[in-house]
């Protein structure tokens, strides 16, 4: 029995051991980003490393901050996710309200064309999506960014499992009263989800705010660059200067560190369920 | 009175397989409406657009107007060699960095999950990637694989290895995107599994305790089987995630001048082939054929995933 005591203990050290090693080296970018950011540029390109600056540079935040508006870029992402997620919410509610109390010619038809929606890459939408957009008139716009992907397979889809796990008999003792079903939708339906109209709101809030590819293809001009799209015009001006680069990563991803601490469970919580994005 | 009322509403209320209460009104358009006007604009129109252009014969890119209808475009992409070094490595992704990374977070999930304090705290540290931009971090790792300042290339160096060109030498340029691309992966699949080692029930394990049963054996014969539906679903997510591989090509690759993907874009993947081709080079027949191609490719992927998981997956 004792033997064994001592095993375990020593198993349990070293899972601690690997986890604390582990974490280390998953996290060693980040305090790479932060020191980095720190030193001059002698300091951040030496070789072996100088690991700690020796006077913290400061100054190299606010190089970056006049060198590119980044002020800008955070209003208008924060622009864009407004956008986004007031929509992604809107229409995922519609969407799931409508496959949860209503039958209609086709329904199930329907319901196979919105998942199939979740199958298709945006890699080859964004062909077409492009003229489209250039059509409306909404090239380098905050509406042109998000509207392509407003509307949310997957979102209206995890909703409709919520929307239909509630008891039936709430639904029928509406009918009863002749309760609309518009008001109902909003005086039951919403309330007794918020926790998952609110993780998807924080999720489409992340997925905006790091999105790249469509912001940086339909903006043109700084006055609606979103933060990432901003950060690679960034690199392209101080290219070897690795602490002026720093900076700036650290001023694209410290929103986003903040917002986590904020609602890391809600989050982690939100993907452990839900799962999206590998 | 009531019931009255309820005479009247009766041909328009049904009842659905499970006993909930169903209207059939046209009503339901007002709701299905919006998000399908989206998606009919934004997916399935620009889905059939782009399956037409693929076939056209030629296309004039200042008027953006195509003609004829033939296979000139798959042609043309089919021999091309970069679009084959695009799909080799897609492959290498899908075939080296996404089994590590799932190896790697399984590991790091079974551990978290069999500690007592702290779980919360190293969960939390672990998922941290997630949320944090891609092209940032991508900037960060662009810095750290620099054959001469990068730090990588240092402790390599301690190791009495030498520096290795991860951003410039077209044969390793695969590797850097591979390492990371299992960084960027992890957070996600330590949180689902964890979510779903999480879920198998306690009395299992009390059982195994009391026969006595191994360690090992509790891992192989009781832990993994029962995790597999999270298993599946975590893999299916992800090979179709590492299949569109672009930002993170983006981030350590892309020259300003010549926007390719690393010099002779040897760095390309299928979703930067497509994005370039159309972007960059304006051959927008030839990056939808090239479209085309990725999405028979991932629709058949999808559909021999499930025809798998539906064999060797264990739901309880």
């Amino acid at each position: 029995m004792k033997i064994k005591d001592t095993r375990g203990a020593v198993l349990t050290a070293l899972k601690y051991a690997a986890l604390t090693i582990g974490a280390l080296i998953l996290f060693f970018p980040f305090i790479y980003m932060v020191l980095s950011s720190l030193k001059t540029a002698y300091e951040s390109t030496a070789i072996p490393p100088i690991w700690f600056p020796a006077k913290p540079q400061w100054e190299n935040y606010a190089y970056a901050w006049n060198l590119k508006p980044f002020l800008l870029y955070y209003r208008n992402t924060l622009a864009v996710c407004a956008i986004s997620v007031a929509g992604t919410l809107l229409f995922s509610v519609l969407g799931a309200y409508a496959f949860t109390i209503y039958e209609f010619p086709f329904k199930n038809v329907f319901f196979i064309l919105f998942m199939l929606t979740m199958m298709v890459p945006e890699e080859m939408l964004i062909i077409q999506n492009y003229e489209t957009i250039a059509d409306l008139g909404l090239l380098d716009t905050f509406l042109g960014i998000a509207l392509p992907s407003l509307a949310n397979g997957f979102y209206i889809f995890m909703l409709r499992e919520y929307f239909t796990q509630m008891p039936p008999a709430l639904f029928k003792s509406a009918k009863v009263d002749c309760c609309p079903d518009f008001k109902f939708l909003w005086k039951v339906v919403i309330p007794m989800n918020k926790n998952a109209i609110a993780t998807i709101a924080i999720l489409s809030f992340i997925g905006q705010w790091n999105a790249f590819m469509w912001p940086n293809m339909v903006t043109r001009s700084d006055e609606h660059r979103v933060i990432t799209s901003g950060l690679m015009t960034f690199r392209n001006m101080a290219s070897a200067n690795y602490h002026y680069l720093m900076a700036a990563a650290c001023i694209t991803v410290i929103p986003m560190v903040i917002f986590y601490v904020l609602f890391h469970k809600q989050i982690i919580s939100g993907v452990a369920n839900g799962g999206i994005k590998g | 009175m009531k019931t009255g009322e309820k005479k009247k509403r009766k041909p328009r209320l049904l009842t659905g397989k499970n006993g909930e209460l169903l209207v059939a009104s046209p009503k339901a358009w007002l709701y299905l409406l919006p998000p399908l006007i989206i998606f009919v604009l934004f997916v399935f129109y620009p889905m059939l657009a782009v399956l037409r252009t693929a076939f056209y014969e030629k296309y004039v890119y200042i008027i953006s107007k195509g003609t004829g209808f033939g296979l000139a475009s798959f042609k043309y992409v089919l021999g091309d060699k970069t679009f084959w070094l695009a799909c080799k490595n897609t492959g290498i992704l899908i075939l080296v960095a996404l089994p590590a990374t799932v190896i790697l977070s399984l590991a790091i999930a079974l551990m978290l999950n069999s500690i007592k304090q702290l779980q919360g705290l190293f969960q939390t540290l672990f998922f941290t990637p997630y949320v944090t931009s891609t092209v940032a971090i991508g900037t960060v790792f662009y810095t750290l694989f620099h054959s001469q300042h990068g730090y990588i290339n240092y402790f390599l160096g301690l190791f009495g290895i030498d520096p290795v060109a991860w951003l410039t030498d077209s044969s390793k340029v695969i590797w850097a995107l591979c390492i990371f691309c299992i960084w960027n992966g992890l957070a996600f699949k330590i949180v689902l599994f964890l979510a779903g080692l999480q879920k198998i029930d306690k009395k299992v394990y009390q059982a195994a305790k009391i026969d006595c049963a191994k360690p090992g054996k509790t891992l192989f014969r009781i832990t993994l089987p029962l995790l597999s539906p999270t298993f599946f679903m975590v893999i299916i997510v992800s090979v179709i995630y590492v299949a569109r591989t672009y930002n993170e090509v983006f981030a350590l690759f892309t020259s300003v001048n010549s926007q390719t993907a690393g010099s002779g874009n040897c760095a390309i993947t299928i979703a930067y082939y497509i994005y370039y081709y159309f972007f960059v080079r304006g051959e927008v027949n030839y990056a939808a054929a090239a479209a085309v191609l990725f999405l028979i490719v991932i629709m058949s992927l999808t559909i021999l995933q499930r025809v798998i998981s539906r064999k060797f997956v264990h739901y309880y």
